[in-house]
């Protein structure tokens, strides 16, 4: 029998095997009463408890068996599984008939049922974060066993070209040995990312200053949509615009002055990243900078400071946990940004401090491992999850300090939309 | 008054409102390097794109034979070979099929002209040779080139040949995948918020969920891409390429965006009217499903939009997962190779023929315009339905 045929059995039983177990539960309920029984809670509720808690073990077993078979365990045949999970639905649906009385509390007990179906909800999330975090960690050991971590760490080679070769099967093509010395890829990531902030800070906060404490109800109203639509904008589009308009730009303006850039510099995609964290640091830190209190302001005038320096002695300082946190926020997006170093920065791993010259970084490393025919044991995809590992660290620090500096500026003043 | 007999006069104030006054101008003039790059972007994209949308087609007039019907590129002479598509030459026997009483009459057709030949007539650089372009002049003048709406962009897939390349097939998978995105995302993204805001006892492990939501919005989208190739592509063995893991790849990813509004959504909800389902002995649920969640809908929806918005725009993961695979027909299914519209710019930017730049270009355009919509929609539900208390 094939699978879908199961499926099709397993719904097939299913479906009806609840909706009779609604109908019985309910009608007894029903029944009970007009008796003159006293029951604990309304017929239809009954029904509902019954058919849950029916359907609750047939959908549990069938789970479970798809999971024993993914794990290679396929000791049950997938046609036993699907009779014995709807067997095992049928005889829960029996006791439950029969032990339904005045006493049952089917409104509690579906209240529980609910509990358990939101908690299980919660539970994907975490699930998520370990999913991430396993599938890394697995494929980052088995690139260790095979290359060495002091190298990955300090090595200033990345030659997987000798891996390449081994993973598309032709090992014999070898004529040296393959090295993966990361020092140059994070090299440039950082460089590329402190580009990015090096545009992004200036004009992220004093937008959000100019928002938050110049900027007239009207001119606010015209201008925070348009930040939105800034921040909407699809990174694969900024790569476009970096890549087609952006690299060209600057070749010609520093070859008018007689320097020669490269196409895939790393000025071009810094600077449109940086373009693209404006809108995050900017949202963040007027949201941060308009809920300092007023009368903090009022307190600052009063002293006969100017609205300049009121804003640069009481407000900055006051918000700064809050803007250091949007800062923090842009940081990780930008060494975890992908398509516009992808489609304009380079694929050369390349150590240097020339911001004219091409640099690569993590992920483009990682996309461009992983793009191809290589097997999926081969060291060169298993670099791509090493890599991987390397910015989940790095960004989940830089997330986590941001996370505690907000709450802590949430403390001090009650912000609540962070 | 002279200044040395005010008592209030500070000798600094000048220097002091100078440079409060540069302070201003400052913060304005930063978020007038946002807007202009705003503009500029806008202007830039849709000046490359919108050309685009337009397609020149040439007349050609064919005496069709059983040897046209058969081989079709040797038929028109060097320089209409030149100028016309080969991809419309290479549909020309399908058509002759469908119409057999064609034969051994002579036709009048308006061809599609090669992408070389396009961009020489919207003046582009091109690599059209001299003799053709005195040729192609020439039937332009006579009236037997004329520029059409690009119908063809909005209704082929993918193709190797630029004037051929169409959006069609990568709509079609973007619809896909957001569908499955949307059914995964939004029912456990809407069922967590319920249980963090009405169900959740204040506890260590709540705590934890909730920093782990936070932190969840902050990872870099590539690694959600490396967890679903190793996970759904190489645990659970689903097809690569498919609509269904790169939905389901993004609706992880979507998941603590829609969270997090769905619980501002639940917040708003003022507590008077659970106060008043427990005053009359509702339970937990029943206040939730009765009371609660109509109330608080609008603003999960909108999350849901916006959340929705973002998934489509989002390429990296995707394309761990292989989803920039060549796909020259529309996906049928879920489990088909697909491939999505920012995938496909993503491919389109890295094709040598310059024609692909405005194909690109345009395709930007489509996308951008689906994703004004979809959160002009999420504005407008939320300014209509949300309730004030």
């Amino acid at each position: 029998m094939s699978n879908d045929t199961l499926y099709l059995i397993f719904f097939g039983g299913l479906v009806p095997l609840v909706y009779i177990a609604y109908i019985l539960g309910r009608n007894r309920a029903s029944n009970m009463r007009s008796l003159g029984i006293k029951m604990h809670s309304q017929p239809d509720q009954y029904g509902w408890f019954v058919a849950l808690y029916t359907g609750l073990p047939v959908i549990m077993l069938g789970v479970t068996g798809v999971f024993l078979y993914l794990f290679g365990i396929d000791a049950v045949p997938p046609h036993m599984l699907v009779v014995a999970s709807l067997t095992i639905g049928a005889i829960s649906l029996l006791v439950l008939v029969k032990n339904v009385n005045g006493k049952t509390k089917a409104r509690d007990l579906i209240e529980s049922f609910i509990k358990g179906v939101l908690i299980f909800a919660a539970f994907v999330s975490v699930l998520t974060t370990f999913g991430i975090l396993f599938s890394i960690i697995f494929e980052t050991i088995h690139f260790f066993q095979r290359e060495s971590l002091w190298n990955f760490l300090t090595g200033t080679q990345w030659n997987p070209d000798a891996a390449f070769l081994e993973g598309a099967g032709r090992a014999d093509a070898l004529n040296s040995s393959s090295t993966f010395g990361a020092v140059p890829i994070f090299a440039g990531t950082f460089y590329i990312t402190a580009i990015a902030m090096a545009v992004a800070i200036p004009i992220g906060v004093f937008s959000a200053i100019y928002l938050s404490e110049y900027a007239s109800p009207k001119a606010r109203n015209r201008v925070k949509p348009a930040l939105e639509i800034l921040a909407g904008i699809p990174t694969v589009v900024y790569g476009f615009f970096a890549a087609i308009t952006v690299a060209p730009l600057i070749v010609e303006m520093f070859g008018f002055v007689g320097i020669s850039a490269s196409f895939r510099s790393a000025l071009g995609a810094g600077i449109v990243m940086g373009i693209m964290i404006v809108p995050i640091i900017a949202s963040l830190s007027d949201d941060v900078i308009s809920s300092v209190p007023q009368n903090m302001r009022n307190g600052s005038l009063a002293l006969g400071m100017n609205k300049a320096e009121t804003i640069k002695f009481v407000v900055l300082p006051s918000a700064m946990p809050g803007i250091i946190a949007a800062v923090l926020l842009g940081v990780s997006r930008a060494l975890g940004e992908t398509m516009i170093v992808v489609m304009a920065a380079s694929l050369r791993p390349n150590l240097s401090w020339n911001f004219l010259d091409d640099m690569t970084t993590v992920t483009v490393k990682i996309v461009e491992s992983l793009v191809g025919d290589q097997a999926f044991d081969s060291s060169l995809t298993l670099s791509a999850f090493a890599l991987g590992f390397v910015l989940f660290v790095v960004t989940l620090l830089i997330n986590i300090v941001s996370i505690y500096m907000i709450r802590k500026f949430h403390a001090k003043y009650k912000v609540s939309n962070l | 008054m002279n200044q040395n007999n005010n008592y209030f006069h500070i000798p600094q104030i000048k220097k002091r409102n100078q440079k409060a006054a540069r302070f201003q101008i400052l913060a304005t003039s930063a978020i007038i390097v946002a807007m202009s790059f705003l503009a500029f972007f806008l202007f830039d994209i849709i000046g490359k794109g919108y050309p685009a949308f337009k397609q020149s087609y040439v007349k050609v007039e064919i005496h069709i034979d059983e040897e046209t019907a058969s081989n079709p590129y040797g038929l028109l002479d060097r320089e209409m070979t030149a100028i016309v598509s080969r991809a419309w030459l290479r549909t020309l026997p399908k058509e002759i099929g469908e119409n057999p009483q064609w034969i051994g009459t002579t036709q009048t057709f308006w061809a599609m002209t090669g992408a070389e030949i396009d961009q020489y007539l919207k003046s582009k650089p091109n690599r059209v040779k001299d003799n053709i372009k005195v040729k192609v002049d020439e039937l332009k003048a006579n009236g037997d080139i004329e520029s059409r709406f690009n119908i063809i962009f909005f209704f082929t897939g993918d193709s190797k040949i630029p004037e051929n390349a169409g959006f069609y097939s990568a709509m079609i998978g973007s619809v896909l995948t957001m569908l499955v995105t949307m059914i995964i995302a939004v029912p456990i993204g809407i069922m967590t918020a319920i249980y963090l805001e009405e169900f959740a006892p204040d506890n260590k492990f709540t705590q934890f969920i909730e920093v782990n939501i936070n932190n969840l919005a902050a990872i870099p989208s590539i690694l959600f891409g490396l967890l679903g190739l190793a996970i759904f592509i190489n645990f659970f063995g689903l097809p690569r390429s498919s609509a269904l893991v790169g939905g389901m790849t993004l609706a992880l990813m979507s998941l603590p965006i829609i969270i997090v509004s769905a619980k501002a959504a639940l917040k708003s909800v003022p507590e008077s009217i659970r106060q008043a389902g427990y005053g009359l002995g509702l339970t937990k649920w029943q206040i939730t499903r009765d009371h609660v969640l109509p109330i608080a809908m609008p603003g999960m929806l909108t999350g849901s939009i916006i959340a929705l918005a973002q998934a489509i725009g989002e390429t990296a993961p995707l394309i761990i997962v292989g989803m920039i695979a060549f796909v020259p027909d529309a996906p049928t299914s879920v489990m088909s190779a697909a491939t999505v519209m920012p995938a496909q710019i993503y491919t389109w930017s890295g094709m040598p023929e310059l024609a692909y730049i405005e194909k690109t270009a345009a395709a930007i355009i489509v996308l951008l315009t689906v994703l004004l919509s979809l959160n002009t929609i999420a504005i407008v539900l939320r300014k209509k339905f949300t309730k004030r208390f």
